[in-house]
This record gives structure tokens, sequence and C-alpha cells, in this order.
């Protein structure tokens, strides 16, 4: 199990599993845990539309998504009540569907997005899942007073004359690219898995804030481990397999 | 006597106006409060000073570098969030200095463990211990108990004698008579 071969996309869904269920408690304190899906369909689409127009697909999974995040902001007016991650959602599973089924090369890198095949990462992608998790767990970390004190006292947040950019479209952008990045290695679904359960669990569980978070972290690992090698000695698509064990440790947790 | 804060002629509202023009001049260490039947723009004219409400007329003048703390009657949305009382105190840099012995021992709990009215009075500590020059309440006794009340009582005459000025909307004149060094009812016509 610890060649190379299944080594490099270890590692590339262990940053992951560090990263998600983190972003996913600061999506879950802002009501916007349909985010992580709608971002991750943006990014399917956005792939397999750079495929059929000769571009890298994580190219365009990361562009698409990063525009999601960046532009949600314009239309929040029109668009409130978690309304544009439901648009945003359908929009490009309508896109992926259609591209997929019109274009062969759509059709396998569909499968692959929508199946969740971990085990296809090779070690740019590694190199790139690491050092844009670690950016962001940084920023994150930067973020998170400001995220906490916004959701909790939106007026003393405005009063006090805090940044209002980072903590809004900031946090929209940092949600998408990270979204994308899980979608491009481990599918829409198991990225999804990876950023609802662990929180929602944590916030069930947590004893404050700080342990909500350590909770996440360790659920989020140990069911990312338990996943990868249950589907590497089964043969079976990672994807599922991950959404599987989290929905079993949810229930006996919860 | 240094002057925090200079309100002239105001008048405040959202889609139109809702208050009557309103002047006042609030010192450092002084505590103001303000009555008045529902409807007359209480809560409005605190917005209006937080930069929520729309000024329509007149003007307001803030000493340069004001720290402003703003309490609304909105209850933090806390239900369901692993966020414990001292983890809420860190996150405006209240101290919980002064704090009842009955929230003291309780810090460590989640808040959405805690009865509504602790956590009434947690949520509002974590504003009035804010580092701030200028604090504004509306209608902070809400749910509160006797006791509760006079705890605040006596801490927001301490906080005031500290230098911090404060403005408090409330229905309860018994509070606002007990606390504050001048009442001003709103109603029809200017006030001040």
């Amino acid at each position: 199990m610890w060649s190379e071969l299944f080594l490099v996309p270890f590692l590339t869904g262990l940053c992951l599993a560090i990263l998600l269920p983190l972003l996913g408690c600061y999506l879950r304190l802002r009501d916007e845990w349909l985010a992580a899906l709608a971002y991750s369909h943006v990014a399917a689409a956005g792939a397999l539309l750079a495929l059929v127009t000769a571009m890298p697909p994580a190219v365009g999974g990361i562009a698409a998504a990063g525009l999601a995040g960046a532009g949600k902001r314009f239309f929040a007016a029109k668009l409130a009540g978690g309304a544009s991650y439901a648009l945003l959602l359908l929009g490009g599973w309508a896109v992926a569907v259609l591209l997929a089924a019109n274009h062969p090369m759509a059709e396998r890198l569909g499968h692959a997005l929508f199946d969740g095949q971990l085990y296809f990462s090779s070690s740019e992608q590694l190199w790139l899942v690491a050092v844009c998790s670690l950016m962001a767990l940084l920023f994150l970390r930067k973020l998170a007073n400001n995220l906490l004190l916004a959701h909790v006292y939106p007026d003393f947040f405005r009063v006090r004359g805090l940044p209002a950019w980072p903590t809004q479209t900031g946090f929209d952008l940092l949600a998408a690219l990270a979204l994308a990045l899980a979608t491009m290695s481990m599918g829409v679904m198991g990225a999804f898995a990876l950023v609802f359960i662990p929180p929602w669990l944590a916030f069930r569980r947590g004893r404050n804030w700080r342990a909500g978070l350590w909770l996440a972290l360790a659920i989020g690992l140990l069911a990312y481990i338990a996943a990868f090698i249950v589907a590497l000695g089964l043969d079976q698509p990672f994807g599922p397999v991950l959404a599987l064990v989290l929905i079993v440790v949810g229930l006996v947790i919860a | 006597m240094s002057f925090l804060l200079h309100i002239e002629h105001l008048v405040a509202g959202w889609q139109q106006a809702a208050t009557q023009p309103f002047d006042l001049m609030l010192a450092a260490g002084e505590i103001v409060g303000l009555t008045g039947p529902n409807g007359v723009g209480k809560s409005t004219l605190l917005a209006a000073l937080a930069g929520r409400a729309k000024i329509f007329s007149g003007r307001i003048e803030q000493r340069p570098g004001l720290r402003l703390a703003l309490q609304t009657q909105d209850v933090p949305p806390v239900d369901g969030l692993p966020l414990s009382g001292r983890e809420l105190l860190a996150l405006t840099g209240a101290s919980d200095d002064g704090l009842p012995h009955w929230l003291a021992d309780r810090l460590d709990l989640r808040l959405d463990r805690l009865s509504g009215g602790q956590r009434h009075y947690l949520a509002l500590w974590a504003i009035l211990q804010a580092p701030a020059d200028l604090v504004l309440l509306d209608e902070p006794t809400n749910n509160l108990d006797a006791a509760g009340v006079a705890h605040l009582t006596a801490h927001l005459r301490e906080r005031a004698a500290a230098g911090a000025g404060m403005i408090v909307v409330s229905h309860d004149l018994a509070f606002v008579h007990s606390v504050c060094d001048r009442v001003l009812e709103l109603g029809a016509g200017d006030v001040e």
C-alpha cells in the first residue's frame, strides 16, 4: 500500500482531510454548508469545460469555482437565503452532465469527478494540494476570529470598523478554491462528505469552539484513513466509501 | 469635561424618517437614558449612531478615534454553536473581572447550555466590557431578573466612572432613573 503508487494519492487526500473539516466548521457557522456542494459542482463543470476546449481541467475547475466564489457577492441582494448556492449547484450539475453526454473525453473525466477516484492523483497534484492547503489553513487561521465575531455580533463587528472584505468575499473565495482542489482530487461527494459530516458532529458534541475544531479534524482524518484502506483493500471507488464511513461515524456519534 | 459625541437636529430612519429632530451632547463618563413609547425611534437613533440607519438631516460629530460598542435587541445566534462563554468574551476583548458568581462559574459551558437570562447577560457583558469609549445599549434589562438588573446597574456606574460614555435605551423607567445621569423622554417635538 505504501508504494509511491498509493502514497501520493494518500498524502494528497490527507492534506484535504485536514483542510476540509476545518473549512466546513466555518461554512457551517455561516449556515453555508450547501456552498460546498455548489462549488464542487461548479468546479466539476469548469474542469469538463476546460477539457473540451483543450485546456488543463484543473485550471478550468479552479477558475470556475473561484469566479463563483468571488462573484456571488455581486448578486447577494437578489439571491438571499441560500438561493445562490442552489443555482450554482444546479447550473454546475447541468453543464457537467451535458458536457459528459456530448463528449467522450468529458464523459470519462466526469465519471472520475463524480465517482471520486483519488488514486489517480499525480505528484504534481500532491504538491499543488499541499501548498494550497497550507496557505488556506494559514488564511483561515487569520480570518477565524473575525468570522466568529461577524456571525455572533454583526453590529459590533461593523461599528468597530473591522475589515469586511476578507471576512466575506475573501472567505467565499477561499472556500470555492479549496472545494475546487478537493473536487479535482477526491470527487464531488467525497469532498462534500468531509466538509459536511465532521463539522456537523463537532457542532453537536464540541465542548467549545476550539474543541469542536479539533473534534472535526480528528473525525475527518480517522474516517479518511479508514476509507482509504477499505477502498483500496476492496478495490472500490474512494468517494462513496468515504461517504459511507462518515455516515456510519455520524450516526454513531450524533 | 471632554465630549465624546455631539448630535445636532438628527432625523434618522430606514426607508423614511422615523424620529423627531434630536440633539445631544454626551461627555466622557456620562450615562444618558432614552425612554419613550414604542415606535418613537429610540432604537433607530442608536442604529443611526452605529451607522446602520439612514440619516435624513442633522449631523453627528464624534471625537476622533472614538471606539464604539453596540448592544442591540437581537439575540446572538448561538443555538447549536459550540461556543463557550469564555470564547465569547475573548471575541470582543472583554474581561471576566466583575462577572456575577452565577455566571463566572459557567464561563466554560457552551452558550446554548445556559439559561436564557444567563446567556443574555453574558452576551451583554461581552459588549459592555469590550474596550470602548462609547457604549450604546438597547433594552439591556430584557430577560434579566432582579439580581441581574442590580448587578448591571452597579456595573454601568463603574464603567462610567472609568471614563466610558453610555447611551441607554430602555422601557424600564426605574432602571433608567437609577443608572443614568440624564434621562431624555422621546416623544413629539424636539428633544433635549
